[in-house]
């Protein structure tokens, strides 16, 4: 059992007054108490950006690593311990620019981890540069011009890239946040939460009235097996447009899953003591 | 010609022929029918960076004593294929002799007058016994251990073990091949057979294994729980045997997308518990100077080894060099603890990654193993090492502890380790942090982390082996070097009486008992395979004393006995 107060810390949040963290950080910790995730079954790994101060409020074990790194180090603290839950705090600069290529090829491996992406299309951290789900023409302090670029959508590649549970929410919307984060927990494999997010200070485009104008949650209607129905869901982008939900899940063995060495248990529950006699014969 | 009258006698054997003729598996297993037979071994192979195709050559160096230098002379060469005779007939030396297929057509006229010519058509003695041209390197093999008066049951042993998965056919016919091959020697060229092979009385088994394979061998033997390794000449062999025998000894190998991605997943593996490593060269390291700072601030042990080969950029991929000690010295913003090891052969390849992996645990800090090219694919001959092995995990436990601090400070540097999901909390954070692991800027924590990092290093120095210094105590040239100049430096000097060698293994902590030897040298000389001389440049920076006298190679190429030799006799005026 986890209780609230299990999970606070001395150290208080950071982020600006309204900041879409606040709400992703709620959901998590809600999420905790409903599951019992905690320091005996839990682990948290976040990168650099604003999003990545959730370590210092959750009790949870984690570790902050670096820019667009966290990937790999979940990867490697899942693959020592797959009993662990493993949860990845990143950002659209974190995961989709620095750590792309880590993204691309932990979603291709399956990996049976959660990424909660705070998606907010903007650097906060380092005070309003542009990002890769920013806007086309989105002017930001290194595009004032306009931005050149066009954005990514994070749920397209995840997609493509062989996620197996990919899904959109939204920080305004915390009750439903906590669910995704529970129903991607419980999937086998690699599970990317997208979560749109308001940077109320630097990002005066994706508000609040922004999302709730133009989001939806898709219904039960909604075949989330059909790869290439998600694909096309995960493009749409506008006016109303903005799909919220699971938009593809599919039954696949986890990478971790298909390790026959962790099948009966964790590396870090067994001995490494070796007899390697028989092993030195072969080079005599 | 190449002056040859050493103290150290060496058997220099050297086969070569296209690639796809077997030259790598026929030499092996001479090689093994020589450390069979009681002898220590050394191999050397050159080969383009392609994946098939061109010249292949392996030169196989064979002594009683310990040998782990390529040598620049051959007494016996095997040729499979013309350019073998043409480029290397020149390196042998009087009374060497020449084996080659004379079914073909090969041209020896340049070969000089007082070497050996010994024609065996190998093509019509693998068809008589019902072989395949692909045995040509097994027929090779057969007249070879003729030659030398080696034990035909060694080879056969060999052939029986190498090809146990081709079935039992396949290890007759080779086998059958070898006999015919060995018998036409003993009916045509009696008067010929040397000694070089003979079994001597006492055989102690040893191990044939390369750098790749010792550190691959003694990091599984260590407790390696998870390795992360991307493919890069010259370091990729570790790999393969880790890869083949992670279920066998129950730990993970995984091929990660990039070298960044490499070092960040072992460090996580490593902060969730596993004795941990990556491997690469000086150009996958560059990407991984990033994590190795994360491991040193979140305090989580890690085992790196970078085996050199000469740079920059893609440089000379598939050759050798000892141009990285600056990168791995220096690599990465700010200070933290850098603990750098080198080793100069395969034995202490084995050694040293074993020290790697203890030295990791024990102060929670990354370790660099710095080998090069030559150790990694040079095959040496090695006592087989204890079977079972002990691991000491440092200060490291799995209980719940009330009010857990995972960066307390202590004497030492080190506080105690957990790993998630045993109930303690902690942080392993990149920022600045205190002892929890809570990301912190205030001057008070950000000085008492600095120091306690740091005073990792004041009690490891402390604690560092002396550095071997080989030969006369008192000696009017004292020689420093470190990587694999080690066994041509060894050779060359056991022609003097008045020159010995420091040979470095520990750069950093730099020991302090270099200063001592070196400060009462008559006179020194620093050799290296780089450009600049940096150990040369490490010494005055943690000594002050000035080497002057430098012999550095940076053709790629190792470094011979007989280049050593020149230099010494040029600096002792004889």
């Amino acid at each position: 059992m986890t209780k609230p107060e299990d999970l606070v810390t001395p150290c208080s949040p950071n982020w600006c007054p309204g900041c879409g963290d606040f709400a992703i950080w709620g959901a998590f910790k809600s999420a905790c108490v409903k599951q019992g995730w905690d320091n005996t079954n839990t682990a948290m790994v976040a990168g650099i950006g604003c999003h990545g101060h959730i370590i210092n409020f959750t009790k949870i074990t984690s570790v902050e690593g670096l820019h667009g790194r966290a990937l790999p180090v979940a990867t490697g603290i899942k693959g020592a311990n797959n009993r662990l839950n493993v949860f990845v705090f990143t950002g659209d600069g974190d995961s989709l620019a620095e750590g792309g290529n880590h993204f691309v090829h932990s979603c291709r491996r399956n990996h049976n981890i959660t990424v909660i992406l705070h998606d907010n299309a903007i650097y906060g951290l380092t005070v309003g540069q542009t990002s890769p789900t920013s806007p086309h023409g989105f002017k930001t302090k290194s595009t004032p011009d306009g931005n050149p670029d066009y954005p990514i959508s994070p749920l397209t590649l995840a997609i493509a890239s062989g996620a197996t549970f990919v899904a959109r929410g939204y920080a305004g919307d915390i009750p439903g946040l906590t669910e995704l984060m529970i129903k991607a927990n419980d999937h086998d494999g690699f599970a990317l939460i997208d979560i749109l997010q308001p940077c109320v200070t630097f990002n005066k485009e994706y508000t609040h009235p922004f999302f709730q104008e133009n989001t939806y949650k898709l219904d039960e209607s909604y075949d989330v097996t059909n790869k290439v129905e998600a694909l096309k869901k995960s493009m749409e982008w506008g006016p109303k447009q903005i799909a919220l939900g699971i938009l593809y899940e599919e039954k696949k063995p986890s990478y971790e899953s298909e390790i026959p060495q962790i099948k009966d248990k964790p590396l870090v529950e067994q001995s490494a003591q070796r007899n390697l006699s028989e092993l030195f014969k072969k080079y005599t | 010609m190449v002056n040859f009258n050493p103290r150290m006698q060496i058997f220099s054997l050297k086969i070569g022929g296209q690639a796809g003729q077997g030259i790598k598996s026929a030499g092996l297993m001479l090689a093994k029918v020589a450390t069979r037979s009681g002898y220590n071994i050394y191999t050397y192979t050159e080969y383009p960076s392609l994946v098939r195709g061109g010249h292949n050559i392996m030169q196989i160096c064979i002594s009683q004593e310990e040998v782990a230098a390529p040598q620049q002379y051959t007494n016996f060469l095997i040729a499979l294929n013309q350019e073998t005779i043409d480029e290397h007939h020149g390196e042998l030396v009087p009374g060497s002799s020449i084996l080659f297929d004379n079914t073909e057509d090969f041209d020896t006229s340049k070969i000089n007058s007082d070497i050996t010519l010994l024609p065996i058509p190998f093509q019509e003695l693998v068809s008589t016994a019902g072989g395949s041209k692909l045995m040509l390197n097994t027929a090779a093999m057969g007249a070879t251990v003729a030659l030398h008066s080696g034990d035909l049951q060694i080879l056969n042993d060999l052939i029986s073990q190498d090809y146990a998965n081709a079935g039992a056919e396949m290890i007759a016919l080779n086998q059958k091949v070898a006999k015919v091959s060995y018998d036409y020697v003993h009916s045509n060229f009696q008067d010929k057979i040397k000694e070089s092979l003979k079994p001597l009385s006492d055989i102690e088994t040893k191990m044939i294994v390369n750098g790749n394979e010792a550190i691959a061998l003694s990091s599984i033997a260590s407790g390696l729980q998870y390795a992360a390794i991307y493919p890069m000449t010259p370091t990729s062999n570790i790999l393969t045997v880790l890869a083949e025998n992670q279920e066998k000894y129950n730990f993970i190998y995984k091929q990660p997308e990039d070298e960044i991605a490499a070092i960040n997943m072992a460090i996580g593996a490593s902060f969730a518990g596993c004795r941990s490593m990556v491997a690469t060269s000086g150009g996958g390291f560059c990407l991984m100077s990033e994590g190795y700072g994360l491991a040193a601030n979140i305090e989580t042990p890690l085992v790196i080894v970078e085996g050199m080969r000469p740079g920059p950029a893609t440089g000379v991929p598939t050759w050798s060099d000892q141009g990285d000690l600056h990168l791995v010295l220096h690599a990465h913003q700010g200070d933290f603890p850098r603990i750098v090891l080198a080793a100069g052969d395969a034995q202490e390849s084995y050694d040293l990654t074993k020290q790697c992996f203890d030295l990791a645990d024990k102060y929670q800090s990354p370790v660099i193993l710095l080998v090069d090219k030559n150790i990694c694919e040079g095959d040496q001959s090695i006592p087989v090492p204890p079977s079972d092995n002990s691991i000491d995990r440092g200060k490291f436990s799995t209980d719940l502890i009330p009010n857990y601090q995972r960066f307390a400070p202590s004497p030492d540097g080190v506080s105690l380790r957990s790993i998630p999901g045993v109930g303690n909390f902690f942080i392993g954070n990149s920022d600045e942090h205190d002892t929890f692991g809570y990301s912190s800027e205030s001057i008070e924590v950000r000085e008492a982390s600095m120091e306690k990092r740091m005073s990792k290093m004041d009690v490891l120095v402390k604690e560092l082996p002396k550095q071997q210094l080989f030969g006369a105590n008192d000696a009017d040239l004292t020689i420093v070097s470190w990587g694999s100049n080690k066994g041509a430096i060894l050779q060359a000097i056991k022609d003097f009486d008045n020159v010995n060698y420091l040979h470095i293994t520990h750069m950093s902590p730099f020991p302090p008992d270099v200063k001592e030897v070196l400060d009462t040298a008559k006179n020194i000389l620093d050799i290296e395979c780089n450009f600049t001389g940096q150990l040369a440049e490490l010494i005055r920076e943690k000594t002050g004393i000035l080497i002057t006298n430098k012999l550095l190679k940076y053709s790629g190429r190792p470094i011979y006995p007989e280049e050593i030799i020149e230099k010494i006799n040029s600096l002792l005026k004889i």
